[in-house]
């Protein structure tokens, strides 16, 4: 199946990742963790653009960004640079931003993502390496503030923008690609995708391969799907109504889900780029080698891995990958139970119950994972019960044994079960003459009897397999 | 009475008596001062030189007087450019030479007059108002160091730093009868030097003689990994203070003695190649044929950078503010009141030329420009060791004169700029008088060749007595 991509959509986005796990900040040495910090406390000279303050690059940042350019199968640059680019705002200290113009860090590259019709290959045009201007917070209401204040911590953190290729054709895509990124991100260790402002998406968007528009200030990845459907559609209107799409900047209001138009390409700036003489051009090839030593096993690596290794189908090998946090988890638990059961419990229930109450991995243990595996697997608790066992767990806390023996989950002992077999069936002689004459729900009521005499302990499917041997002795 | 004292005289006069006493002679001498040198006094001066004759102090400058440029960062000391736009910012912390000349015992008298952002060559674009050369004082002192130049040229302080990003020091040295060092560029961090074009510009010291620029180039230079463009070399400058140049090579570029040329000043500079003949030296002439196209370089260059150095001044954090109804009101009413008619001049120039449609006709081509021009000097000086010619034109002009006319005020820059564009060094010494005012010899070295200019200077000061000469109030 080829997708036809009827409305010609294109799309392709910048993405602004924060590399917060840094320690210091892009061009001076500010610890980066201001996230729980007053305003203004994680500044120096060189962030707070004062007089006569010079930049220093951070070599640890030099090397995510080539590690994110190689886990991004880009091409890297022999020798990087840093320009100027001009533009006044109260949040840029220095009244340009430092970052990179004609020679990014990395060039060319691709991500995989599942695309509408299976595979599908996106262009990385470029990625590269620039500073975070400051924060602004308006006293009140934007419309009745009385003033705004600068917060400066954010100022000087580093920032690599990721550019797409207009590759995606939906804004499904366009998720996927982001979360691909996100994953990919996330399994480099460079940035912490949970703090805020830790990811921010501009989105180039066209219609019937037409002009461009530009789609600022979309702060998430929900926000990005629906800020893209919003514009594809108002697109679509507007040359529906005889309307012609030219190039612009629209703004993405989140709160009412609509765009709109901040600058149309005559009033775009201009940002005079100029290359930055407080820094020497940066000899960066001789250093990729030693970074790729450091990559790790990335997503769709992992996940040809896990099918081959553990026998995993691919829904479970995709959605037990995507995270880096929880490929390990898993692994962890497949050392200790059968994988399949491990693929089961950790990809299809636990996750489960994890994204119903936004929790993270980090909310269970290995150990109790696999506790409730063998629980089941054992034939010491039902199924049922693992679930119930690890609801609790999240919800009240506790041990998985502790838990089975207090809510008195162990599954009663087989002879119990036969026992309660033989009674209800001596007991409902016409509800076993029903089931002998062709009714098969007969069957079910006498189940059910078995199951009140277990006080519902007996596995169901059991109780119903001992009921239809009994019945044909 | 003012009198010119060098560094060893100085410590000498401590040993006699007390680094308090000289430092409080020395502020005794700026409160008559009346050539308007010294824009901001340093209340700690005192109790830095009581603090070293209370613990004693190791250092090679210990109880020496300094006096710093207005654009030095210096904590706790008002750093303003000498611009309205900057009244009120007092650093919160010291530029890297303002750190070594502490730790070697410096007392920092106070700041110095200058061009509004170093951006002229005569000190009259100052917000506190122009510096008086101490030789005439109709006069204009060069700039864009000015003050740095004048006040130790008045003996109100016997050593000073300044910053040259076109000449900055070596025109009001020779304008003043002073001795000035533009190092090579990487030589002595930025940090803290508030910036004008970062590419050309070095902080520079001004001396009465050659033994005390090396004294402090010992102190100031060396690398400093706050600033990308430092070079981790080390030189001891003072090894330099030779009597020696048998068999030196000199060229003479023909085009430094171009169309404008004072003749007095072209009379003193060969004089002093001849002497330099006599001492042992040799010269032949050399050719540096993209001279002519190095002024509009560097001035496309310095405004360029420029623009982009002073976007920051725009009231929010620090310095002047004019309030608005909104930021952008407010941030343009404090850049229209807090720059000068100069400082105005060359953002608009420098922002144009970064423009898009102009960057490539202009910016490009003047970086194009820039390579030719250190290709004229790595050529010139592959043959020869060091090169010579006069500092500046012509002497110190009139104040007032060429105020309104910036193009023949840039035209003054013609023999310092391509130093600059090249990265090289370059000293400026008191070779004469021309109608009773100071000329300078411009001697300039190979990248990191300082001690070779150094020995030549010092050598030269040696066998004349040009140095001795001192304005006429001063002993
Ligand atoms: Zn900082």
């Amino acid at each position: 199946m080829v997708y036809e991509n009827p409305d010609g959509v294109r799309i392709g986005l910048e993405v602004h990742v924060q590399l917060n796990k840094l320690n210091t900040k892009l061009f001076c040495g500010c610890s980066t963790k201001y996230h729980d910090s007053e305003p203004n406390t994680h500044v120096c000279p060189v962030c707070l653009g004062l007089p006569g303050s010079l930049p220093v690059i951070n070599e640890k940042a030099v090397e995510y960004a080539i590690k994110i350019g190689l886990a991004l199968n880009c091409s890297i640059v022999e020798q990087t640079q840093f320009h100027r680019k001009n533009y006044y705002y109260p949040d840029l200290p220095k009244g340009f931003q430092t970052t990179q113009y004609d020679f990014p860090i990395a060039g060319e590259g691709k991500i995989i993502i599942e695309g509408e019709d299976g595979e599908h290959v996106v262009g990385i045009t470029r990625a590269h390496m620039e500073e975070d201007p400051g924060r602004l917070q308006h006293m009140g209401s934007i419309d009745k503030s009385k003033g705004t204040l600068i917060n400066y911590n954010r100022s000087g953190m580093t920032l690599i923008e990721i550019v797409s290729e207009p590759d995606m054709r939906s804004p499904k895509e366009a998720r996927r690609y982001l979360d691909k990124l996100r994953s990919i991100l996330d399994y480099l260790d460079v940035f912490d995708g949970d703090l805020e402002g830790a990811m921010r998406v501009d989105a180039n968007v066209s219609v019937h391969w037409g002009d461009r528009v530009e789609v600022k200030n979309i702060s998430s990845f929900k926000g990005a799907e629906r800020a893209l459907l919003y514009e594809i559609m108002r697109q679509k209107n507007h040359i529906r109504r005889g309307g012609e799409i030219t190039m612009e900047t629209r703004h993405f209001d989140e709160a009412r889900g609509v765009t709109i138009s901040m600058r149309t390409k005559e009033e775009e700036h201009d940002y005079r780029y100029f290359p930055e003489p407080d820094l020497v051009p940066l000899r960066v090839a001789d250093r990729v080698p030693k970074v790729r030593e450091t990559l790790p096993e990335l997503p769709d690596a992992k996940r040809e891995r896990f099918m081959e290794q553990y026998g995993l189908g691919e829904t479970h090998a995709r959605a037990l990958t995507t995270e880096i946090k929880v490929a390990n988890f898993f692994e962890e638990v497949a050392e200790k139970v059968d994988p399949k059961d491990a693929a089961v419990w950790v990809s299809d229930i636990l996750k489960g119950e994890l994204n119903y109450r936004e929790l993270s991995i980090d909310a269970f243990t290995v150990e109790d994972i696999v506790a409730v595996v063998e629980l089941v697997t054992g034939n010491k608790v039902t199924e049922q019960s693992g679930v119930e066992i690890i609801r609790t767990v999240l919800d009240d806390g506790g041990k998985p044994q502790d838990i089975v023996e207090k809510k008195g989950l162990l599954k009663v002992e087989d002879d119990i079960v036969a026992t309660a077999v033989e009674e209800a069936i001596a007991e409902n002689p016409e509800a076993v003459a029903d089931y002998l004459g062709g009714k098969e729900k007969s069957l079910n009521f006498i189940v059910g009897k078995v199951m009140q005499k277990t006080k519902g302990r007996a596995d169901a499917r059991e109780a119903r397999e001992k009921v239809l041997a009994k019945l044909k002795e | 009475m003012a009198t010119w004292t060098d560094i060893s005289g100085i410590r000498q006069k401590i040993a006699d008596s007390s680094a308090e006493e000289i430092t409080a002679s020395y502020i005794e001498t700026i409160g008559k001062s009346k050539i308007n040198g010294f824009t901001t006094l340093s209340e700690e001066a005192i109790n830095v030189a009581r603090e070293i004759d209370a613990n004693g102090h190791g250092g090679p400058l210990a109880g020496v007087p300094i006096a710093i440029k207005e654009n030095i960062s210096t904590k706790g000391l008002s750093t303003t450019c000498s611009s309205k736009i900057l009244q009120g910012y007092v650093p919160p912390y010291d530029a890297h030479v303002i750190e070594k000349l502490k730790a070697a015992g410096a007392v920092i008298l106070g700041k110095t007059n200058m061009d509004e952002f170093a951006m002229g060559t005569s000190t009259e674009s100052s917000y506190y108002g122009p510096t008086f050369n101490p030789w005439d004082m109709d006069r204009v002192p060069g700039g864009s160091s000015g003050g740095s130049a004048a006040v130790v040229a008045a003996g109100e302080v016997p050593v000073s730093l300044g910053s040259d990003t076109g000449g900055s020091v070596r025109c009001p040295a020779a304008y003043c009868g002073v001795v000035g060092l533009k190092p090579t560029y990487g030589c002595i961090s930025r940090y803290g030097l508030i910036s004008y074009a970062n590419s050309l510009e070095q902080i520079g010291p001004l001396a009465t003689n050659v033994a005390d620029i090396a004294t402090i180039m010992d102190v100031v230079a060396g690398y400093d990994n706050r600033d990308s463009t430092s070079i981790n070399r080390e030189n001891t400058y003072s090894d330099a203070l030779k009597d020696d140049v048998k068999g030196m090579k000199i060229g003479v570029p023909e085009e430094y003695f171009g169309e404008g040329i004072d003749e007095k000043v072209e009379k003193a500079v060969w004089d002093s190649i001849a002497k330099f003949e006599d001492m042992g030296a040799t010269y032949e002439k050399v050719s540096m044929p993209h001279t002519k196209y190095a002024l509009a370089s560097y001035y496309i260059i310095a405004m360029s950078e420029a623009s982009s150095n002073l976007a920051r001044f725009d009231g929010t954090r620090y310095g002047y503010r004019v309030d608005g109804d909104n930021w952008h009101v407010m941030a343009s009413k404090t850049r229209a009141e807090g720059f000068g008619d100069e400082v105005k001049r060359r953002i608009l120039l420098g922002t144009y030329a970064l423009s898009a449609g102009y960057h490539d006709k202009y910016y490009l081509k003047a970086l194009k420009v820039r390579t030719l021009v250190k290709q004229d000097f790595d050529k010139a000086l592959a043959n020869v060791d060091v090169l010579m010619g006069p500092t500046m034109p012509a002497p110190a002009f009139k104040i007032g004169e060429k105020i309104d006319d910036p193009l023949s005020l840039y035209l003054a820059d013609v023999n310092t700029v391509p130093i600059n564009l090249a990265g090289v060094p370059s000293i400026s010494v008191p070779c004469g008088l021309a109608d009773g005012m100071p000329v300078g010899l411009q001697i300039i070295g190979k990248h990191f060749d300082e001690n070779t200019i150094i020995k030549a200077a010092y050598s030269f000061e040696q066998n004349t007595d040009h140095h001795t000469r001192r304005p006429p109030e001063v002993a």
